[in-house]
């Protein structure tokens, strides 16, 4: 039997897919220290299903100001993800990687922004390495493209792109301690996948 | 005054001194109905073009510029509305990310599918602001017909 869409996954499917988030964020995390030359602490995500008016609340409302990185996967598995990162992040990482001091997103200029798509590059190989290499798939991503701007307006991107899927998104909630600043900052992972490439995956790991 | 809310894929009829408001329009679009003669108006938004794209049996049929549209124009008649008085201010349909990862583009498809649906009511688009690369924040006064844009890069727009 093959799942329609993502309200349809059971209890272990679910937990198969926490458990990747858990591999994944930790081997972002790993990846975002040496990156950034900063010590990276990363709490247990929360990894929860949620449908795309619940994700615009979720991330402080459909008007709240974020910046989203937005990177295709291809080959074995199709789909997509989408970060969100909040102001209090790109604060987190312009103050210690550039020594900054961050006022408003409007003000990152070019090599700011490209630093962000660079960290959304590793966040996103991180996540995707652990699942090729627990399943033998072959994922590419494309690199990332950004977008500042009001959370609901960056969420109707996946979501007319999947609305035949479903309402619902795999929702990992990521949070970091970047070096010395030891106020926890957030990241939110959104991973939109075709449902054929979810089954497949789900056959792969013997959970279907 | 009440501001009543509209989400994704859902609509709205109000009469004054009501205000209709939809948030973060990216790829979707608001489409703003108003009979000026009898006070009442009506807000949509729209996630997709065509209801004949959908594969499913039961899909909310107001996720659709063809279906969304439609349900709209026949509230506002049952409401007093007369069809040949209506006039429609849209907005919307922004394409979020400058990259290939859009080549579907939405957003300029939605525009293009609610003038079809429009042209075809014989309803007259009297002002809009669709396209680039924005989302838009729309309010609605039926008392004056104005439809407020808001967004992040050009602020308050009265259209």
């Amino acid at each position: 039997m093959s799942l329609k869409n993502i309200e349809e996954l059971d209890a272990v499917q679910l937990d198969v897919l926490k458990e990747l988030g858990n591999i994944g964020s930790g081997n972002a995390a790993t990846s975002l220290a040496s990156f950034m030359g900063q010590e990276i602490n990363i709490n247990i995500p929360e990894v929860k299903i949620l449908g795309f008016n619940e994700v615009a609340e979720y991330v402080g409302g459909p008007e709240k100001i974020v910046m989203g990185l937005l990177i295709n996967l291809e080959d074995d598995i199709n789909g997509m993800i989408l970060y969100i990162l909040d102001d209090e992040f790109v604060k987190s990482v312009v103050g210690t990687f550039f020594g900054k001091e961050f006022t408003s997103f409007t003000d990152l200029d070019e090599m700011e922004q490209s630093a962000f798509g660079e960290i959304g590059n590793i966040m996103a190989s991180s996540y995707v390495n652990a699942l090729a290499s627990m399943t033998g798939m072959t994922i590419n991503i494309s690199t990332p493209s950004i977008c500042v701007d009001m959370a609901g307006a960056i969420l109707s991107v996946p979501s007319a792109k999947f609305a035949e899927i479903g309402d619902k998104v795999l929702f990992i909630d990521d949070s970091f301690g970047i070096g010395s600043d030891m106020n926890k900052v957030k990241s939110n992972m959104i991973l939109v996948p075709e449902m054929d490439s979810l089954n497949k995956l789900f056959k792969r790991l013997g959970v279907m | 005054m009440s501001t009543i809310n509209i989400g994704i894929s859902d609509l709205n009829i109000a009469k004054p001194p009501n205000i209709l408001a939809t948030y973060a329009l990216g790829s979707c679009i608001g489409i703003c109905l108003h009979d000026k003669v009898r006070n009442i108006g009506g807000l949509v938004h729209i996630m997709l073009p065509d209801s004949h794209e959908s594969t499913k049996a039961s899909d909310n049929p107001r996720r659709y510029a063809d279906t969304g549209i439609a349900e709209l124009v026949q509230l506002l008649q049952r409401n007093g509305a007369v069809k040949s008085c209506l006039t429609a201010k849209i907005a919307g349909g922004a394409q979020m990310f400058q990259t290939n990862l859009e080549t579907f583009n939405i957003g300029s498809r939605n525009t293009v599918a609610v003038k079809k649906v429009l042209a075809k009511y014989g309803i007259p688009i009297i002002a809009e602001d669709t396209g680039s690369n924005y989302g838009r924040t729309v309010f609605f006064d039926v008392a004056t017909g104005v439809m407020q844009v808001k967004s992040v890069s050009k602020g308050v727009v009265n259209l």
